[in-house]
């Protein structure tokens, strides 16, 4: 009889990602909903040492799997393996974080295992032994409440969403076995961000600039910067050239869910609005008084992005001060 | 090189979505149907190596008659032919099915490489394209930004939180496309009118071997239960000011001290 709540978390070089914390969070509570274990599972290479690390966040127990294949992420690898562990574990829920590895592995783990998967969830509710869970479709124009019949159910969740809590709990450590099998792609080459520069899809805050940038994103840049943020962009931007694909915020770019998003010169085209709707706090800049954001922001200043985001930079260094 | 190129015609980002009488699914009408955008760079793809190498680009879509239009649009660009699965028993079908179905679909055809969009802008459940790559037993890759085919091989660049990482799997394997890609090209006229004579091979669950009881909207291991619009947020308040350091001022003011978030 499945039951108990497995959480994959997500480490990269030595560092688990912070939505792992936020499953183990997650997975702790729906655990105790359910009366049922929480299994989380670490996998990579030398990564014993980082088991401690979950503690906190309360686990009855922790598998360390510990392959030099598993260094980098592979599909195969890894789903492999989590199959494996699954088979003994036997659990009810598995809960990892719907990041890019975590939207790949889970959607290659619910076809091996035949299970439903809820994607992108920003929402678990448990009532009577039952788990309903909140995600976005239609790039968040929609939210579907979901349930996932048969014995097994995915969840990957969005990254940034939930709580992080911690646990005292008693947790044992363990390092099975563990058979990589068929890898079916070899990682030939990483190439990593250099500095500081704050993840978008993590980040806490976020400071976008549009078409009303004509370009020029050094403010936004400066303003990103003095708020220890990310910077992101409408799709103007990017088609104009100014700025990366991946720095693209809207239903054709990436969903964000900041505790701050700040709008300078965008507009606020539908498709935007649904990447970072979810924000706790939009903050829209625009010379435009009826410029559609101001429909989506909490505040919002009608004025200049040249004049007005500097002078926010400022006023925002003096609170730092 | 044989490719295959998995395709979902999907409402127009713009459209605006309401939800229908019976709480569980959208209203169709009023809405403009396209490509999911993710496809048209998949397509762009698989015509942009067919260019460079020969080979053969076939399109599968499952959807109703009317998703017969994104095929045409996908063999006005240049693709070869086309599979349509159209079949009222496959309607509804949550993503394992829906993978179940595509890779019997693949299965018919000799094929050497799959390319699909990493998810479609309706339901984003990023899942599909997986599903097929695990049934067919075959490598995936997925939000691919560079593709470069190697002997026997395909090379290819995915983003990650901070980074790139380049990763490589032998033929026959799946990837899946991410915005940066490529651009996708507009269907010239002559190639509107090329693409009525493509061939288009409609079929049913049957004709794939699918028993229809495992699949559509009875069968759904993802059941919807209700759809919500996004919760109402509060009204704007607009900051007011003589000047854009007063509004300044203010705006770090509120966000400091009321909203406690810098």
């Amino acid at each position: 009889m499945a039951q108990g709540v497995f959480v994959i978390t997500e480490q990269r070089d030595g560092a688990f990602r912070k939505v792992s914390f936020e499953a183990v969070s997650e997975g702790r509570r729906l655990a105790d909903g359910l009366g049922a274990d929480l299994t989380a599972v670490v996998l990579g290479s030398g990564v014993e040492g980082m088991a401690a690390e979950l503690e906190k966040y309360g686990p009855d127990k922790i598998l360390v799997a510990d392959d030099p294949a598993l260094a980098d992420y592979t599909t195969s690898a890894y789903t492999n393996i989590i199959a494996d562990l699954v088979q003994s574990t036997d659990p009810a829920v598995i809960i990892l974080g719907a990041s890019a590895q975590g939207k790949d592995l889970s959607a290659r783990l619910a076809a091996r295992l035949d299970a439903g998967l809820a994607m992108d969830c920003t929402a678990i509710k448990l009532d009577s032994g039952n788990l309903t869970y909140t995600r976005p479709m239609f790039g968040g124009k929609i939210f579907a409440n979901v349930e996932i019949d048969g014995d097994l159910q995915i969840v990957a969740i969005r990254p940034n969403v939930m709580d992080i809590t911690e646990t005292a709990k008693q947790c044992v450590t363990e390092k099975p076995a563990v058979q990589v099998g068929d890898v079916k792609t070899t990682v030939v080459e990483k190439s990593m961000d250099t500095g500081d520069k704050v993840e978008l899809t993590e980040a806490d805050i976020v400071v976008s600039g549009g078409r009303g940038t004509s370009g020029n994103f050094e403010a936004v840049e400066q303003l990103a910067a003095a708020l220890g943020g990310a910077v992101g962009s409408s799709r103007s931007a990017v088609d104009e050239g100014w700025r990366p694909h991946s720095d693209q915020v809207g239903q054709t770019g990436k969903v964000v869910s900041p505790g701050l998003y700040v709008a300078c010169g965008i507009s606020g085209a539908i498709q935007h609005l649904a990447g970072m709707s979810t924000s706790k706090y939009i903050v829209a800049i625009n010379k435009d008084p009826e410029a559609p954001i101001f429909s989506k922001a909490d505040l919002g200043i009608v004025g200049d992005l040249f004049e007005v985001v500097p002078a926010v930079t400022e006023a925002v260094k003096k609170i730092h001060s | 090189m044989e490719i295959v190129v998995l395709v979902k015609q999907v409402p127009d980002t713009e459209s605006l979505i309401e939800i229908a009488g019976d709480g569980v699914s959208i209203k169709k009408q009023d809405i403009k149907w396209v490509m999911n955008p993710y496809d048209e760079i998949a397509v762009e793809e698989a015509l942009q190596i067919r260019e460079a190498q020969g080979g053969t680009v076939t399109i599968i879509t499952m959807g109703g008659q009317k998703a017969v239009e994104t095929i045409r649009t996908a063999l006005a660009m240049g693709a070869d032919k086309g599979v349509h699965i159209n079949d009222p028993a496959a309607e509804g079908s949550d993503a394992l099915a829906t993978a179940k179905i595509l890779a019997a679909a693949v299965k018919e055809i000799p094929f050497e490489l799959i390319i699909a969009g990493h998810r479609a802008v309706d339901e984003d459940n990023y899942q599909v394209a997986a599903g097929v790559a695990e049934l067919l037993d075959i490598p995936q890759i997925s939000m691919v930004v560079k593709a470069e085919l190697l002997d026997g091989k395909i090379k290819c660049q995915r983003t990650i939180e901070g980074g790139t990482v380049t990763v490589e799997a032998s033929l026959p394997a799946l990837f899946t496309t991410q915005r940066g890609l490529n651009e996708p090209r507009y269907a010239s006229l002559p190639g509107i009118m090329k693409a009525k004579k493509k061939p288009v091979d409609v079929k049913t669950t049957a004709d794939l071997g699918i028993d229809a009881a495992s699949v559509g909207a009875g069968n759904r291991k993802v059941k919807i239960k209700t759809l919500n619009f996004p919760p109402q947020r509060q009204a704007v308040k607009m900051i007011e000011g003589e000047s854009a350091q007063a509004k300044a001022a203010e705006l770090v003011r509120v966000l400091h001290e009321e909203a406690k978030i810098i």
